[in-house]
């Protein structure tokens, strides 16, 4: 549903995105991911039309942006960054406008607007002027006007940023229902929400694609993949003996994070190459007669992997 | 259906039978205007701005008509005096409506939502446009009531009148087009607001008695009538005398395709920064 070929933006001599390619297949929720000022929404505002690429062009929903841009911006639902929307309106109002601009009319703009407005749970506030609102629902103002005709092609801009908790999961939750039939794009700098949502994720870093994969292929980067979390009660082990008899494993590369109270320890065991080494570690617990409290095997940390592919090419700029 | 079979469709062959339905969707895509138009125009009256200006116009032509006008001093049951004033307070008063146009746009960060939905930059502009236009439409036809005291108390040349209205309603036009234009290129309404003042103000007085002779001391007769020509002045004062010329018509059209074309250029550049 979106093809990116080699899309290039420059403004004078700094080069904001440089030759970036992606496609989304309907069915994909795409996390962009990048430090801020990677990129990321200028590549979303080529995507959408708003601004004319130095190079290259992206192909949605069947039409070139470049030749068609108009074509484009029909069939593509687009949050910006922000979720603006005109404050002296209301959401009746705002999203009135919006249905007449997609060519809705009579009870047909009547039943959409009210389907989504159910959808997004703008009931209470129709009536009241935007500027009035809360940020959550000046953001579900924003989604009813990405979503209200129901487009294939769905591009938001940071959508849950600046929420509160309650509200990114709903946010998410809207995301997820949506998803089966649609090709999304959802930039975030926020990780946990790649994990939440996405099927895969673009990470993007000074203007150039850095990863581009499933998101658990991202996770299993991490060299913290397959790393065991241990707490264990022990009858007055030093912290030292323990960390030094978990390193002298072989497939075990470090400890780290050790925390010890009144003779429970708490540490990290990260594996050599990300391999297996929960069987080893409990082992080596029932050897030494510690009883193990907790033993939790980690997924890998996003974080990590964004720092260390968005840090690795000279640092943040 | 894969992403890749529909980027081939969209470039191959499909692109021959795919154009003309493009300029069609297009052409069609032009009735935005007027969705723009609605959401424009209600927009003055959802907000104090469209009370505050039409009570200030009304107040203030009448002031300057009965006042400094001698409206009644002069014994003529004409409209004069009240129209002579138009374009010293449009001067002040389109501006204040002018220079939210864009900027407003920009510095909320709607711009991006509305060049975002599916609606031509002409469109666009020309819907901003004639809202703006059709507020000041309204603002000038609730004078009515001084047309009617005119017609009560004596027995005016109405034809006149009716031009006379009719040059107004060009001028502000006129004035609107120039300050779209100008909001376009700055996010700061004040900024838009003195630079259409001072613009404005250039458009009015080349054509200005005073300012004419100045040139005439040491200029030709030519440049004194090209400069003039192109005053809105000159022209307004010729309309409301009653003449109807085709020239000052198409002065007044072409002036707003200019400025508005410029305003669409200007929104263009301006839109990535």
């Amino acid at each position: 549903m979106i093809e990116i070929r080699n899309l290039t933006k420059r403004f004078g001599p700094f080069t904001a995105v440089d030759g970036v390619s992606f496609t989304v297949k309907r069915g994909e929720v795409l996390g962009f991911l990048g430090p801020n000022g990677a990129g990321k929404s200028t590549t979303m505002k080529m995507v959408t039309g708003f601004l004319a690429p130095s190079g290259g062009t992206a192909v949605v929903a069947g039409h070139d942006v470049i030749r068609d841009p108009l074509a484009v911006k029909q069939a593509v639902g687009y949050l910006p960054e922000g979720a603006p929307a005109y404050p002296d309106m209301t959401p009746e109002s705002f999203l009135d406008f919006c249905a007449r601009v997609r060519g809705l009319r009579g009870q047909a703009k009547r039943q959409r607007i009210a389907e989504v407005v159910e959808r997004v749970h703008l009931e209470g506030v129709m009536r009241q002027t935007i500027e009035t609102l809360s940020k959550g629902f000046k953001r579900r103002v924003g989604l009813a006007q990405a979503i209200l005709h129901d487009p294939d092609v769905l591009i938001m801009d940071e959508p849950t940023d600046g929420l509160d908790p309650n509200q990114k999961h709903e946010v998410r939750q809207l995301i997820r229902e949506m998803a089966p039939r649609k090709a999304i794009v959802l930039s975030t700098h926020i990780l946990e929400e790649v994990e939440a949502v996405c099927t895969r994720a673009v990470i993007i870093n000074r203007g150039r694609i850095v990863f581009d994969g499933a998101a658990p292929d991202l996770q299993r980067r991490s060299r913290y993949c397959n790393a065991v979390a241990l707490t264990v009660r022990t009858t007055g082990v030093p912290a030292e003996v323990l960390v030094r008899e978990l390193s002298s494993i072989p497939s075990v590369f470090t400890v780290e994070g050790v925390v010890s109270r009144d003779g429970v320890h708490h540490c990290v065991v990260v594996p050599k190459n990300r391999q297996p080494i929960a069987p080893e570690v409990t082992r080596a617990a029932q050897r030494h007669g510690w009883q193990v409290e907790s033993l939790a095997v980690e997924q890998g940390r996003l974080d990590d992997v964004f720092r260390d592919m968005t840090m690795s090419l000279g640092g943040a700029a | 259906m894969s992403a890749v079979t529909t980027v081939q469709q969209a470039q191959g062959g499909g692109d021959a039978a795919a154009a003309p339905a493009a300029g069609l969707r297009r052409l069609w895509a032009l009735s935005n205007t007027g969705p723009v138009f609605r959401r424009e125009l209600a927009g003055y009256f959802v907000t104090p701005v469209a009370y505050v200006f039409i009570v200030i116009f009304l107040f203030t032509t009448g002031l300057f008509s009965f006042q400094l006008g001698e409206f009644f001093e002069r014994g003529q049951a004409d409209l004069r005096p009240f129209f002579d004033f138009h374009p010293w307070l449009y001067l002040f008063l389109i501006p204040a409506i002018s220079m939210r146009l864009w900027a407003e746009e920009r510095k909320q960060g709607t711009l991006e939502l509305l060049l975002t939905l599916p609606i031509p930059l002409p469109a666009a502009v020309a819907g901003k446009f004639l809202a703006a236009w059709a507020f000041t439409g309204i603002a000038l036809a609730l004078t009515f009531p001084m047309w009617i005291t005119v017609n009560y108390l004596g027995d005016p040349d109405n034809g006149v009148i009716i031009a006379a209205y009719i040059g107004s309603f060009l001028m502000a036009g006129g004035f609107l087009a120039v300050g779209q234009c100008i909001s376009a290129v700055t996010k700061n309404q004040v900024i838009a607001f003195v630079v259409t003042v001072v613009a404005c103000f250039g458009l009015l007085i080349s054509g200005y008695p005073p300012v004419m002779a100045f040139i005439k001391g040491w200029a030709g007769q030519p440049v004194v009538d090209a400069v003039a020509s192109f005053s809105f002045l000159t022209r307004f004062e010729s309309i409301s005398k009653g003449v109807i010329d085709l020239r000052d018509l198409i002065y007044f059209g072409s002036l707003i395709v200019l400025f508005l074309f410029a305003n669409g250029l200007i929104v263009e550049l301006k839109k990535g920064k």
